[in-house]
């Protein structure tokens, strides 16, 4: 029977207050606190980060509104601003990236994926990725004063070869949206080497097998059954690639000529979106000059996040099915 | 009989990725060969001692540009690292829901964001308000330019740690805090670790969101509230410049930058493969 003096046990404090502090000191509910706050951070960030744009921006687009993406004028003493000169650099740039880039890097990387040995591979792979983790305004650096006057020395042999089009036509300074595109295929073929050797060795063997057996030469496996089996997780590489090379700010700045104008030829100077808020906001005379630095820094942004979201679901969608 | 054609096909083609790939990795070399020729023979001991020299004297040095970059660094990973670790705990394991594919999404958001816009929301956030450029908006700008990556990074270790760890020490009666803090994160240790380190090395290098937050200086900058160089604005803005002896210090300045962050990638890239973990 029990005693007179209660145990120990029916002492015990009991209650909601009690089991409370039970579990806040075995730590699960701090460490889910504290970790999901952090989570919140990232979006409290972001979500700041596009606030403060829109928001500081204000003067400048309601100024302008929408046609700021289709003027050409870039006169800040008159408080002329216009958005398509930038864009274009940018376009051009970008996309003479891609155009030399694509080939170089998916042909390195069926090479690599294929045809080399896997320690060579390996080897290989791990030096191209190096070359992602260099910095851009080294690559700037090496542009302003090995390939700029590279370039200068090959020109009559481009204008001998291409001079007829529009777009090697004109005077040639070195600086200019040719070497400019030319620095950023350096910048990213490295990405697009990494994913698309990535996304080539998902292919399942049995594809190439079955090639081979119906007598294919090693090419034809590669270009007409393995690649278009790839295609996608390929493709989500230049997307990437694209979205980096928008983004590159000091390389471009440096060789690209910094010319607010549109020209056809790729000879001439140019401007992207990046190299004139680096070259012009710590210098902007006004508050309108800042606002319409910002807005262009809101165009990018959008730019940015339409294609790393179109990258993200292609890679994504090659992720889930495996390599289809 | 395969025909002429077809195998001349195949071995030309084959050949030009062969060349693809050995350009590739040439531009590498001659990037490393370059620097190491033109920037490190004429790299002296003035350059990591000396305050640069007004333009025209010769000598000088970056000691001012080392410095102020580990100060940014430091202050960046104060920020970067903290927030990033444990956003990238919170998604390996308490994740699942959709609320951390949304986080997920917008963390990549953040990482396609070009560093020039981040440099832009450390000017609006620091600069504007403060009225004058600072380390410490500098160091907000490569601070959330290190979120994302620390914690994709953190989150992609973290899950690579075998689930049997985490359930032998649950079934000795852990809670699962404990067992995250003293068995799943002891276990990634090596992978955060060098994520943490590939992390500096990249923010390391980055010129554009400290053109119009750090800004730069020609001095000391002591403290957090002043203006300071960094290595990479002083290659910028030497190498742009139209005095041979800048764009000397440049080159010498660029490959020690160069050979920082390439010693700490490979070293980085080492210890992963040692680990049998693919290297991000």
């Amino acid at each position: 029977m029990s005693a007179t003096a209660p145990t120990a046990f029916e002492t015990r404090p009991s209650g909601r207050v009690y089991a409370f502090w039970q579990r806040l000191r075995s730590g699960d509910d701090i460490a889910y606190v504290l970790t999901l706050t952090c989570a919140l951070t990232i979006l409290a960030i972001t979500a700041l980060l596009v606030y403060e744009l829109y928001m500081n921006s204000t003067l400048a687009r309601e100024k302008f509104g929408w046609s700021f993406l289709a003027r050409t004028k870039w006169d800040p003493v008159a408080g002329e601003y216009g958005a398509l000169p930038f864009i274009y650099g940018t376009v051009v740039t970008s996309g003479l990236a891609l155009f030399i880039g694509i080939p170089l890097g998916v042909g390195a990387a069926i090479f690599l994926a294929e045809l080399a040995p896997v320690k060579l591979s390996n080897s290989l792979t791990f030096l191209i990725e190096l070359l992602a983790a260099v910095p851009s305004v080294i690559y700037g650096l090496l542009g302003i004063f090995i390939l700029v006057p590279a370039l200068v020395a090959i020109e009559p042999v481009i204008r001998a070869a291409l001079g007829w089009t529009p777009l090697f036509s004109g005077p040639f300074y070195g600086v200019s949206m040719l070497s400019a595109g030319v620095v950023l295929t350096v910048m990213i073929v490295p990405f697009i080497i990494s994913i698309s050797r990535e996304v080539i060795l998902a292919v399942p063997t049995e594809q190439r097998e079955g090639a081979l057996a119906l007598g294919a030469t090693r090419w034809e496996t590669t270009w007409n059954v393995v690649l278009p089996f790839a295609k996608k997780g390929i493709m989500g590489s230049i997307f990437l690639a694209l979205a980096r090379s928008l983004g590159e700010t000091m390389a471009v700045t440096m060789v690209i000529g910094n010319d607010a104008r549109i020209h056809t030829s790729l000879f001439a100077p140019g401007y992207s979106i990046a190299s004139v808020i680096a070259n012009n906001f710590s210098e902007a005379s006004d508050a309108l000059e800042r606002g319409t630095l910002i807005e262009l820094g809101l165009v990018l942004f959008g730019l940015t996040i339409v294609i790393n979201g179109l990258a993200r679901i292609l890679v994504l969608s090659t992720t889930k099915k495996g390599a289809s | 009989m395969l025909s002429f054609r077809r195998k001349a096909v195949n071995a030309v083609m084959l050949s030009l990725t062969g060349v693809c790939a050995f350009l590739a990795v040439g531009t590498l070399l001659f990037i490393l060969g370059y620097l190491f020729f033109h920037g490190g023979t004429s790299l002296t001991l003035d350059f990591f001692t000396k305050l640069p020299a007004p333009v025209g004297e010769a000598g000088g040095g970056m000691a001012n540009a080392l410095l102020g970059s580990a100060k940014l660094l430091l202050l960046a990973s104060c920020i970067g690292v903290p927030i990033g670790f444990l956003g990238g705990v919170y998604l390996a394991e308490f994740g699942g829901s959709s609320f951390s594919f949304v986080v997920r999404y917008v963390t990549d958001l953040l990482n396609g964001v070009p560093s020039i816009v981040i440099g832009i929301f450390a000017y609006i956030l620091i600069v504007l308000p403060q009225k004058h450029y600072s380390t410490l908006a500098g160091g907000l700008a490569l601070g959330v330019m290190m979120i994302p990556i620390a914690i994709r990074s953190s989150e992609d270790f973290l899950k690579a740690v075998p689930v049997s760890l985490r359930e032998g020490a649950m079934a000795l009666g852990a809670s699962k805090a404990k067992t995250i803090f003293t068995v799943v994160i002891p276990a990634a240790k090596a992978g955060l670790i060098t994520g943490i380190m590939l992390n500096i090395a990249r923010v390391a290098g980055e010129t554009a969101p400290l053109i119009f937050t750090a800004f730069g200086n020609r001095y000391w900058s002591p403290g957090w509230e002043q203006p300071t160089a960094a290595l990479p604005v002083m290659i910028y803005t030497y190498a742009i410049s139209p005095y041979p002896d800048w764009k000397q210090q440049a080159w010498s300045a660029g490959f020690v930058l160069l050979m920082l962050v390439l010693m700490i990638n490979v070293f980085a890239r080492m210890i992963l493969s040692k680990r049998g973990h693919a290297a991000r």
